[in-house]
């Protein structure tokens, strides 16, 4: 019979090399200044951008045990807080990104005030029902474009505007300092008593509140800072395509997709929304591109069958596939 | 002094009393022990002592304040951590990091946390399983897990539910062996155990529970041959018998 420390090793969390993440960071950098076609820097900036919201969702869905079918909530207020702070008053996107974030997590708090005395799936089903109510009300509401959204208005090209018509490499740059920072961002929360207590929370909230956990009062934590950073991304989707309807931003889609990267990549670890981007999203832009309009929805169909193998195989993802394989 | 005092403690579930104006008290530095039968309500008592249920009558009295009522959360910070009878180790979390998690209810700095929390380990005896998940430990040491996260909060009283229940003779012994090095440091303890012989030697006092109420009190010798406990125990027909 073996030994009760050895039956443990084997289940040894895998240690990633120091020098992989620098290495990964530098290549980043260069990637635009070697890879000419727009094509591939567009790619790239929609894997930063899903690795980023999916590393968002993932304090809270991930980490945290709750499971929000609503952020696309978060980032369309973020979109709109910009988009209307730029054409009213002039402001600049910049300060419009945090003011964004600001108005994402206050949201946050207000959704999450109520339905966290919801357990489990009617949690998830409560953040359905929000992000449902926002898109209608963002429909009728013309004051903010209704229905038809907001053309913004083009200027010449410049940071303080955050527009760029040249090149997509600015818009790269922008994404991928988002990623650099909601990964430091989540590192830290791993390595403070903010990440021990959302994780005790995610697997046993009884335990956690013996052992003086306010249990409330974290998940909240974790929602404001989800929704703050998800809202953040906002401004950048709205630069990048310089348009935005409610049908862009609100819809059940784009939080299922948000909820799909950390759920293929591995929930509640730091690099599998990263791996769940760098996998989901090629394959979303391929399937879209060389298909064409013959097969619209057909990434879909692929996403549907990912979530089927993943639930069916290795409900922690691939991160857990490689813990097991080292 | 008195470190908890319990007045008149009733809880319902829907038409099932499950505790009915039950008082106890235990004294700081003192190791007090709650036995019964099964379905007793000994559980029951413990988790709405610690806040985990909310009473429907009586007082609960912890350090010379009133907690009736308080959340679990709020009751841990003052001092009074509860075990429970079924462990909940954090799974997937190493066994490290749940002690830590019991560590950071005294302070948010992690390298103090993680010292304090291997400190612990090595008193309960787990410091070399200290980096493996806490889900692959064997059901003596999850027990002792337990403790050991619970001890990590620094308590003045330490509620243990049944942590020997399923254990081995020879583990029973160690978590003997273990509560006494507890009590040791200063901690008050207050235990809930079914098997009699195991907590009648190591407890100053014992209370029993027999349906929800409070049967008998005094000093495990007095118990041991109270009429009424033997015949809560053992039932009528033995006692017939005896008789």
């Amino acid at each position: 019979m073996l030994h009760e420390v050895e039956v443990l090793r084997r289940f040894a969390p895998p240690r990633l090399g120091r020098f992989v993440v620098p290495a990964l960071l530098l290549l980043l950098i260069l990637f635009p200044f070697v890879v000419n076609a727009a094509f591939y820097v567009h790619l790239m900036i929609l894997v930063f951008l899903f690795a980023y919201l999916g590393q968002a969702w993932n304090i809270l869905g991930g980490y945290t045990g709750q499971v929000s079918l609503g952020h696309a909530v978060f980032l369309g207020l973020g979109a709109y807080t910009s988009t209307l702070l730029f054409e009213w008053y002039g402001v600049s996107p910049w300060i419009g990104m945090i003011a964004g974030g600001l108005v994402a997590m206050a949201f946050g708090l207000i959704i999450g005030l109520p339905t966290f005395r919801l357990q489990g799936h009617y949690f998830a089903i409560a953040t359905i029902a929000v992000g449902e109510s926002v898109l209608a009300l963002f429909n009728s509401w013309d004051l903010v474009g209704g229905a038809s959204g907001i053309y913004r208005t083009i200027v010449p090209e410049s940071w303080w505007a955050m527009q760029f018509h040249s090149s997509k490499d600015p818009y790269y740059f922008i994404a991928l300092g988002l990623v650099v920072t909601i990964f430091t961002v989540t590192r830290l929360i791993e390595r403070s008593r903010l990440g021990y207590y959302f994780r005790a929370i995610k697997e046993d909230p009884d335990a956690a509140k013996s052992l003086g956990i306010d249990t409330t009062r974290y998940k909240l934590y974790s929602m404001m800072i989800s929704a703050f950073f998800t809202g953040l991304a906002g401004t950048l989707y709205v630069q990048y395509l310089l348009f935005i309807d409610p049908e862009m931003v609100f819809l059940l889609m784009l939080s299922i997709q948000i909820c799909l990267v950390p759920v293929l990549g591995g929930v509640g670890t730091l690099w599998g929304p990263a791996v769940g981007a760098a996998i989901l999203i090629p394959i979303s832009e391929f399937t879209r591109g060389y298909l064409g309009g013959s097969a619209a929805g057909l990434d879909l169909v692929v996403y549907g069958a990912l979530i089927m193998l993943v639930a069916a195989y290795k409900p922690a993802g691939i991160m857990g596939l490689l813990r097991k394989a080292s | 002094m008195t470190l908890l005092k319990v007045e008149n403690l009733t809880k319902r579930f829907g038409g099932l009393v499950a505790n009915d104006d039950v008082s106890m008290y235990v004294e700081r530095g003192e190791i007090v022990g709650l036995i019964g039968p099964n379905g007793a309500g000994k559980s029951t008592f413990f988790s709405t002592v610690s806040g985990y249920y909310r009473p429907d009558g009586g007082k609960v009295y912890f350090d010379g304040e009133d907690i009736t009522g308080l959340p679990t959360e709020k009751v841990c910070l003052r001092g009074m951590t509860r075990t429970f009878q079924i462990v909940k180790p954090f799974s997937d979390m190493t066994v490290l990091e749940n002690v830590m998690v019991g560590a950071f209810a005294r302070s948010a700095r992690v390298s103090e946390v993680r010292d304090r929390a291997l400190e612990v380990l090595e008193f309960v005896g787990l410091a070399d399983r200290r980096d493996f998940p806490a889900a692959g430990l064997t059901i003596a040491n999850k027990k002792r897990l337990e403790l050991a996260r619970a001890l990590a909060t620094e308590p003045k009283l330490l509620m243990l539910d049944e942590v020997m229940a399923g254990l081995t003779p020879r583990e029973t012994q160690e978590a003997v062996e273990l509560i006494h090095r507890i009590h040791e440091r200063g901690i008050t303890l207050f235990i809930v155990e079914h098997v009699m012989e195991v907590i009648m030697p190591i407890s100053d006092r014992v209370y029993v529970l027999d349906g929800g109420r409070k049967i008998a009190e005094g000093p495990p010798q007095e118990i041991a041959e109270n009429e009424e406990v033997i015949k809560a125990y053992l039932g009528e027909r033995y006692h017939a018998a005896r008789g």
